[in-house]
């Protein structure tokens, strides 16, 4: 991994870092595997660059982007942010990147542009987990933001962590980080991102609808059909009696920043 | 093997849930190791329910008999069922009131994992010479309590997961197989219990 120069940014919160080996080792990127070991262990074989992101759909000025440009760019910060996964576990981490406002008003949406769909790699010869998988996942990997969350200024495209390039297992050469939702609305490996009028269908949601809601917010209140969220695991400590349990957050502690985007919803109802 | 096998047989059949405790207090259960430790416990205790439930078609059909370890099996899954109960009230749930209440009456995943548990329970009070000769022809029929117990774990445990995959097709197969091989069985049992010639 490259060493990136950055700069702090807003909105890191006072906390510890969640040693970068777990965050490198233990994740979710069902392209590898199902394993949560997967994304390290058979991720060798994956070469992302050159990567031309695209940014297409209801624009003014549609764009191919070079990512090795962005992970040149003078303005890449580093935030510190929560991330609280749907399976009742937790990390912190450092992640460096730019918010994903600064690569959208470069398009300039459409008055017609309410939502943004995002699409992974399809790339099967690199990608052990998008050939033999019987998951029902239909590649790609897709998400789904309403436009004025991804025009939020937490919302964060990352090309890094920890002051590096991202590695492979995390989702190089650049993923979405939205520090309110659960992780696996941050897609990873991001290929196109187009500008839509019309809430487009993502990965989980088509998978498990009623499991897996489309907005998908961090919310103690609304469990998962199979599990409470009212608390999580803290990943870090590796000591069976000593793993850390904490009280899980409205909106993963970022209640001051976000609250407002959902006011007068209901999050049982749109969760 | 001499009549000391169960000297030899329940410590081996232990050894896991024993390693699995020393590997999590030496910190090497990765990351999230009260997942690991809690899944890992089920996942044994799944796989003692299904060896315990081949040894009777495993003697029909081949002769290989190990009828005489049945009962070892049957305690084994027991034991692991409870460990991993106490793993998920404990480490998971952090005895944790209001959550493990609302498991048990809200979310059918925890529900029949509780009922395979539940079932299990009298089995293995009632697995002695003791409760055999005092329950009479009326053990055999609480043994069939066994079946329902397979059937929940199985769903449990093919819900543990969020898709389908190797290990829950595996055994979910495996458990399905060993419950479907009996049919043909029971089926017979039950016409004979149908005084012929008469409509039901």
């Amino acid at each position: 991994a490259d060493t990136l120069k950055t700069h702090p940014g807003p909105y890191s919160a006072a906390l510890t870092p969640t040693p970068r080996d777990d965050v490198q080792n233990y994740n979710n990127f069902y392209e590898f595997g199902m394993d949560k070991g997967d994304p390290a262990a058979r991720s060798g074989g994956y070469h992302p660059f050159p990567w031309t992101l695209e940014i297409s759909g209801l624009v003014q000025k549609p764009q191919q982007i070079d990512v090795a440009d962005l992970l040149r760019s003078a303005d890449l910060e580093e935030r510190l942010y929560r991330m609280r996964c749907v399976e009742a576990w937790s990390m912190v981490i450092p992640w460096n990147g730019l918010a994903l406002h600064k690569l959208l008003e470069r398009v300039e949406p459409l008055p017609q542009a309410r939502y943004v769909a995002f699409e992974s790699i399809v790339r099967p010869s690199e990608m052990p987990g998008q050939r033999d998988d019987f998951s029902g996942i239909t590649w790609p990997y897709r998400e789904g933001l309403r436009l004025d969350e991804a025009l939020h200024p937490l919302t964060f495209l990352a090309v890094g962590a920890y002051g590096e390039s991202l590695p492979n297992a995390n989702g190089a050469p650049l993923r979405l980080v939205v520090p309110w939702k659960y992780g696996f609305k941050g897609i990873k490996a991001i290929r196109r991102i187009r500008l839509v009028a019309e809430p487009p269908p993502t990965t989980w949601n088509q998978l498990a609808p009623q499991e897996y809601g489309f907005y998908a917010n961090v919310n103690p209140e609304v469990d998962h059909p199979r599990w409470s969220q009212a608390q999580e695991r803290v990943i870090g400590s590796h000591s069976l009696f000593g793993e850390k349990r904490q009280p899980t957050l409205m909106f993963n502690g970022y209640s001051e920043q976000v609250s407002s985007l959902y006011q007068g919803m209901d999050l049982r109802e749109d969760y | 093997m001499t009549k000391h096998w169960r000297f030899v047989l329940y410590p081996l059949g232990l050894l896991p849930a024993l390693w699995l405790l020393k590997q999590g207090i030496d910190g090497q259960l990765g990351a999230d190791p009260v997942n690991v430790f809690e899944r890992e416990l089920g996942l044994w205790a799944f796989r003692f329910l299904v060896l315990c439930l081949c040894v009777a078609p495993l003697y029909a059909k081949t002769g290989l008999n190990f009828l005489r370890y049945r009962r070892l099996l049957g305690l084994l899954a027991f034991f692991y069922a409870s460990f991993h109960l106490v793993a998920y009230m404990g480490l998971d749930a952090g005895f944790n009131l209001s959550i493990l209440l609302k498991d048990m009456t809200h979310r059918p995943f925890t529900i029949l994992g509780m009922t395979a548990f539940t079932a299990l329970l009298p089995l293995a009070l009632t697995s002695n010479r003791w409760a055999m000769r005092w329950l009479k022809r009326g053990w055999k029929r609480l043994h069939l309590l066994v079946f329902p117990a397979a059937l929940c774990a199985m769903v449990h445990f093919y819900l543990s997961f969020k898709t389908l995959n190797d290990m829950s097709a595996f055994y979910g197969a495996l458990m399905l197989c060993c419950i479907v091989v009996r049919v043909p069985k029971w089926m017979k049992g039950i016409r004979k219990t149908i005084p012929y010639g008469r409509a039901i």
